[in-house]
């Protein structure tokens, strides 16, 4: 008896994988489809490249291998480590009810928090002290820059669709002033930051195979946000919140604050996203200074179904399409704007549902939009 | 220490208010007329939210609509220049590439906006991804193909001039600066005007404009009347494509002639905020544009020819990228002032269903 599972085990286990493999065939099969409509693109616009011919049939398979070789790097962490974090953010938002396209705000606000750090403490402290603080210090720039929007549709019904992607445009000007003045030192001959590596104890410390720390980081923040989220009250609070906003009010929660707290959590985790690769791979700012991780995100949280553990894989999938993008520029040619176009075709056919149709209504299961369907509920309300 | 203003150096602040009203009526004819050339897109993309939305469809994918057809309308235009006669009207530069490439803006709009609605309506996917995708898609479809075309640098075909108004009428006192900003517009911006009143009276006027409304808050009701509710906002939301398209035409075609990666800028979503702020009204909209436009033109102003003085040295102190953050940090104070007085419609974003289908 003791030792083998016993029958009903067994079948459980065998329902689990099967519940898990369901979940997983929507994303994948939108993954391969893109990658097919991507190449079938490709192909049609060869023409346009220098030298190319029109119609090279053999340049989507130079471009793929070139962005599967690419991919095949300790960059693929470095670039996953942003989408992990924000991800995370959008998705803990989703599952609120609320959509978060403010990450590229957040995201900025972070990482010029932690240079902030960064330029003041300089080299003054040892590393253990600063990076720390420049974490702390850019989590609460990101919280703040979370809060608002929050704040805003707490109080006044301004929905965050609108309010966070103006605040993205507000924090990219607020961190082009502070990079092309405060933040530059003196007799520098063009407005640029430090250099995070040479003039400061922030950087974080390099790890083989995985990149740097910040890779430890995002990786320990999906168990947190998964106990957040299931194994704690405001976890199931926020869950009720958005899933059914009236039956929340009805049970005593406080869906204001549940929206504060929401967007503030996942305005901190963007807000980390940007300390992270500032301080594990970019280590210097030009006024410029910008990323694609806010609508990444959103991609990521998607893809993941909303759920802490497929969003860190959607993540690592992103950014090995990332982090492959530039060799597949280099080496074939294909711009990298490429990944940006294959993304909303994988949500397309994600949304799409396209199994359904296919395969019945039991893989449809597995390919339902779960815990999403609420977000454009609260569009144009007067208040929550 | 200087920068902070004690009490005595906050008396000027009376003299500066004087100043200022005094510099924006010196400079009121470039002010106005560039309010009303900025506010071209916002309007045109407020109006095909409130298409959208007066029928029940959130379409907050007309950013990705804007972007897709300034691309199209330019590249179009520009492959157009060496297969048609060069001819151009003597008013707004009019030139058979140009129309072309502007038709081709339209349709490209038009198809998106097909997809949105065939997303959000048939397959009814929640309408704010919906638009994400279209966004997400839009930015890099354009970024992709550009990244191709601009390595051949090719000759673009050029952009509508404006209607020049004449000086005798554009000086004439007290309301020539008016009839200036609004006619010295190229001619999607003289549309735009034209759009914006018969668009206000199609909407609470016509036959069109009630059932659009009735579908849009009790789409039920509206179904037992007669009215397919499916079909109605099919036909709004890629007409709408056509206003969208017109807005990110003015971009490429009209206020510059090239195309940039993500030229749109949020335009699309300060459109979405006009369109709230003007109660989900075309001359509402209009007028929260304008609203928007006048702080980018008050700031482009004292950038290009600041005020002379005490309020000039005091405005050169402020960065520049306070101005640039200017339209969007207004457009959330003023959204999140007036939202609680404006009412979206009642079915706005929620997917119909038809009774017999279960």
């Amino acid at each position: 008896m003791s030792g083998a599972p016993s029958g009903g085990d067994r079948q459980r286990l065998r329902q689990a994988l099967g519940d898990i493999a369901l979940l997983l065939v929507g994303p994948v099969v939108a993954v391969a489809l893109a990658l097919l409509v991507g190449a079938v693109g490709i192909a049609l616009f060869s023409g346009l490249l220098p030298a190319g011919k029109p119609l090279d049939v053999g340049l989507p398979a130079r471009a793929y291998y070139a962005l599967f070789t690419g991919a095949i790097s300790t960059q693929t962490f470095v670039y996953a480590t942003p989408l992990i974090l924000a991800g995370l953010g959008v998705a803990l938002g989703f599952k609120a009810g609320l959509f978060n396209i403010g990450g590229r705000g957040q995201f900025l606000m972070g990482a010029l928090g932690a240079m902030t750090i960064a330029t003041w403490l300089g080299t003054s402290v040892p590393a253990v002290v600063e990076i720390p603080l420049a974490l702390g210090f850019a989590m609460l720039l990101g919280a703040i820059s979370g809060f608002i929007p929050g704040f805003l549709k707490a109080t006044s019904g301004a929905h965050e669709v609108v309010t966070t992607i103006m605040l993205n445009y507000i924090l990219a000007d607020v961190l082009y002033w502070a990079v092309s003045g405060p933040l530059v030192p003196a007799r520098a001959p063009q407005p640029i930051t430090i250099n995070i590596q040479d003039s400061s104890t922030a950087a974080l410390p390099g790890l083989p195979v995985i990149g740097n720390l910040g890779v430890v980081i995002a990786v320990l923040a999906v168990p947190i946000v998964w106990f957040l989220l299931y194994r704690t009250t405001l976890g199931f609070e926020i869950r009720t919140a958005g899933a059914n906003p009236d039956a929340a009010r009805y049970g005593g929660m406080k869906p204001r604050r549940l929206i504060v707290l929401t967007m503030t959590v996942a305005g901190l985790l963007s807000g980390l996203a940007g300390a992270c690769i500032l301080l594990g791979n970019d280590y210097q700012m030009t006024p410029g200074y910008d990323t694609t991780v806010g609508f990444d995100a959103i991609t990521v949280a998607l893809l993941g179904r909303s759920n802490p553990v497929g969003a860190f894989f959607a993540a690592l999938l992103l950014g090995g399409m990332r982090a492959g993008s530039g060799p597949m520029q280099i080496q074939a040619g294909v711009p990298r704007e490429l990944v940006d176009a294959l993304q909303a075709i994988i949500l397309l056919f994600l949304v799409m549902n396209v199994l359904r149709h296919w395969l019945g209504s039991r893989a449809a299961r597995g390919a339902e939009m779960a815990g999403i369907e609420t977000v454009t509920r609260t569009y144009g309300r007067e208040s929550v | 220490m200087a920068g902070i203003p004690t009490f005595l150096d906050s008396l000027p602040a009376i003299g500066y208010v004087f100043q200022f009203i005094g510099y924006v009526l010196a400079n009121l004819p470039v002010i106005a007329q560039t309010t009303v050339a900025v506010a071209v897109p916002i309007t045109l993309a407020a109006m095909t939210g409130v298409m959208c939305e007066r029928s029940g469809v959130v379409n907050i994918g007309l950013e990705g609509i804007m972007l897709i057809a300034a691309f199209v309308g330019w590249a179009v235009g520009a492959a157009a220049v060496g297969f048609v006669p060069a001819a151009t009207t003597p008013i707004f530069g009019i030139t058979p590439a140009l129309l072309i490439g502007l038709a081709a803006a339209i349709l490209a709009g038009m198809a998106v906006s097909l997809l949105h609605a065939w997303l959000s309506i048939s397959l009814r996917v929640d309408q704010i991804i919906s638009g994400t995708i279209i966004n997400i898609g839009a930015a890099g479809l354009t970024g992709y193909l550009n990244n191709l075309i601009s390595r051949q640098s090719p000759t673009g075909a050029g952009n509508f001039a404006p209607l020049q108004v004449p000086a005798s009428v554009a000086n004439v006192p007290l309301v020539g600066w008016l009839i200036n900003a609004l006619f010295d517009q190229g001619p999607i911006g003289i549309t735009t005007l034209i759009l914006v009143v018969v668009f206000q009276i199609m909407l609470f006027r016509s036959r069109w404009g009630l059932r659009t409304r009735a579908a849009g808050e009790h789409p039920r009701a509206a179904e037992t009347v007669g009215i397919d509710v499916i079909w109605l906002r099919y036909r709004n939301v890629v007409l709408s494509g056509a206003l969208a398209a017109l807005g990110g035409a003015w971009l490429s075609m009209e206020q510059t002639n090239s195309f940039q990666p993500n030229m749109t800028a949020g335009r699309g979503f300060i459109g979405l905020a006009a369109m709230i702020v003007g109660r989900w009204t075309p001359v509402g909209a209009f007028g929260a544009a304008l609203l928007f436009s006048s702080a980018t033109a008050l700031s482009s102003a004292i950038v290009i020819g600041p005020p002379s003085g005490g309020l000039g040295t005091f405005l050169g102190s402020v960065p520049s990228q306070f101005w640039d953050a200017l339209p969007y940090l207004i457009t959330i104070i003023v959204l999140a002032g007036l939202i609680g007085r404006s009412i979206a419609p009642a079915a706005d974003g929620q997917p119909y269903e038809r009774e017999s289908a279960t």
